[in-house]
């Protein structure tokens, strides 16, 4: 049964449309990866999850209950990791887990047993009675992530968590919400960093302009694309005419399929190639008789940047790159000022 | 029952928190505690000093300069306060933090509210009772058992009164800029056109209209009234050009603006913090 149900999501900020009728289903006790370029979707997803914002319309339940309706409800139900963090650089790091206590209303005992456990938990005990404004991203993090889970939270969401860390706070981060997954607590984790959500993530959902484009187990979605992912180029900037041509003459050739022109990368050609085939000397031939030189030819196992150009016909680091030139994120940040 | 018992538990757990951080934050920073004392008490020193020649009979009711100040920089210090106390709300919409307490279950978000009204007026009392004590040294007066309970009573309106504002207006200004830019505009010259360093008699007509309309003067003068000794509500505190006004017309205003207040806020704030 499906523990999280999110239907027909939308929400705008002004003229920009976030979330465009986005659904969703999310089973109890897995860990949910949520994967997109910055400004995708994502973080309108996870604040609306997190009770932060409404929508403009849609629906969201948790374990059957409405969370524009009972909102405070499903806020005992859930822990939130924001992407940015925000820690009272006055307290320490001890101070600011016992006022999140006391706002979870956890009773004294409870309290410093479950602060305790935490501390050992994220490797925190040197640090612990510093004043937060002194600690570095990675220590943040933990501090925050512990945060998050000292009610122990039914649903922990977390937004981009490991943007920015170090390699030891990121490994005690992924061993952590390995852990927690484990133990049963259901984990909605979103990032644009593909290995994370490869290594992680027990379910998927891609999201693109605010849309749903994929989702599934990381292993569906690679295998959906069928064999190995092959990106060619004749040249080292070809162009739009020449590209089409390499696609007319890759489709007569039986085992090629999924042909995209990936225009980001100077229109090189990705296509699968079937597995079972020797498609190499064919497509050499095939070229040569259309007087074309091969510039280079990569092979890899298909990756889940791959299930994303399949769908959106450019990479993941494509569409960061083109929305870090559109996104005024000061004016989101405004925006998103309670 | 139970359950309500419960609430009340979880209400105070939450705002005692809330209230808890902001004294933390004081004690690590206490710059703004410091200021808020050595500004009205460098003020009492210089003004007392600057009509310290007055002749006698100079101020009506009052021994010297000093004595009158008093009361106007009790209630400067309590109004700066309070004007003052929505910034860490600001800050903290500001920097995020007010998602942590957003996305908490608290069981009721006025506790947000409600820690800062219990923070500034601790706050004020203590700036003001180091005033007093000031006052006291340098000879101005202490007020009666029952004058220091209208004095208290009057700041605790008081403030009631401003913080709402403060905090209304950290939630529809777009940043501390302006926040503060506000605050720079409209604490002087509030005290200023107020009964804080002069009495209503001795200012030109439309500028004795804007004191005795200035919430402030309606604070300013049952204390001023509480250090004569003969305090009395039924007292003529104020003369204003549209009539007299009593000790206890001058509460009953205040509290009516307070009321007001909360209760023009009360949406505003449900909306933000829904």
């Amino acid at each position: 049964m499906n523990y999280i149900k999110v239907k027909d999501l939308s929400k705008s900020y002004l003229d920009v449309k976030a979330l465009k009728n986005l659904s969703v289903e999310i089973e109890a006790g897995i860990l949910f990866g949520i994967l997109g370029p910055n400004g995708a979707g994502k973080s309108t997803l996870i604040k609306i999850l997190a009770t932060l914002i409404e929508p403009d319309n849609g629906e969201v339940f948790i374990n059957n209950i409405n969370l524009i309706k009972n909102s405070r409800k499903i806020r005992e139900l859930i822990g939130y990791v924001a992407q940015d963090i925000a820690l009272d650089k006055i307290l320490t790091g001890r101070e600011l887990l016992d006022f999140q206590s006391d706002l979870y209303h956890i009773n004294k005992n409870k309290k410093i047993e479950r602060i305790k456990k935490l501390v050992d938990q994220l490797e925190m005990n040197d640090w612990i009675d510093r004043k937060c404004g002194t600690y570095s991203g990675g220590m943040k993090r933990r501090i925050d992530l512990a945060a998050g889970l000292l009610h122990l939270p039914q649903v922990l969401i977390l937004d981009e968590p490991t943007v920015g860390l170090d390699i030891e706070s990121r490994n005690i981060i992924w061993q952590l919400l390995k852990d927690l997954r484990n133990d049963g607590m259901t984990i909605i984790l979103s990032s644009h960093y593909l290995d994370e959500i490869d290594k992680l993530a027990d379910r998927l959902v891609i999201i693109d302009d605010g849309r749903v484009i994929a989702q599934g187990t990381p292993s569906q979605l690679k295998n959906k694309l069928g064999g190995d992912r092959i990106t060619l180029k004749v040249k080292e900037f070809s162009n739009q005419k020449e590209a089409e041509k390499i696609c007319h003459i890759l489709s007569s050739i039986d085992g090629i399929s999924q042909i995209i022109i990936n225009e980001a990368q100077g229109f090189s050609i990705n296509f699968v190639a079937d597995k079972e085939k020797d498609l190499l000397a064919k497509l050499k031939v095939e070229l040569a008789f259309s007087k074309f030189e091969i510039f280079s030819l990569t092979q890899s196992q298909p990756s889940l940047d791959d299930v994303y150009l399949q769908a959106t016909g450019k990479t993941l680091l494509d569409a960061e790159i083109s929305m870090a030139g559109k996104r005024d994120l000061k004016k989101e940040s405004k925006q998103s000022m309670r | 029952m139970e359950l309500k018992q419960y609430s009340l538990f979880f209400l105070y757990q939450e705002t005692y928190a809330l209230t808890k951080r902001l004294f933390i934050q004081l004690k690590r920073r206490p710059s703004t505690l410091l200021a808020g004392i050595l500004q009205p008490i460098i003020w009492l020193f210089l003004f007392g000093a600057l009509f310290s020649k007055a002749p006698e009979g100079f101020l009506p009711g009052v021994d010297s300069y000093g004595n009158f100040l008093g009361a106007g920089l009790i209630v400067f210090t309590a109004f700066s306060g309070a004007l003052n106390s929505g910034l860490p709300l600001m800050f903290d919409r500001e920097f995020g933090f007010l998602n942590r307490l957003l996305v908490a279950p608290l069981t009721s978000r006025l506790s947000i509210v409600l820690s800062s009204f219990i923070y500034i007026t601790i706050l004020s009392f203590v700036q003001s009772i180091v005033i007093m004590i000031v006052s006291y040294i340098l000879g101005y007066g202490w007020p009666n058992l029952y004058g220091l309970g209208i004095v208290f009573t009057t700041l605790i309106l008081l403030v009631l009164f401003v913080t709402s504002i403060s905090l209304c207006l950290a939630f529809v200004l777009p940043g501390h800029i302006e926040l503060i830019a506000l605050i720079f505009v409209i604490n002087l010259p509030l005290l200023f056109a107020s009964t804080a360093l002069a009495p209503i008699s001795f200012m030109p007509n439309w500028l004795g209209w804007l004191a005795s309309l200035n919430p402030l003067t309606f604070a300013i003068e049952p204390i001023r009234t509480a250090y004569t000794q003969t305090m009395d509500l039924e007292l003529v505190a104020l003369h204003a050009p549209y009539g007299d006004l009593t000790c206890k017309s001058c509460i009953s205003i205040l509290f009516s603006l307070t009321v007001f207040s909360l209760i023009i806020i009360r949406p505003l704030l449900n909306r933000k913090l829904s």
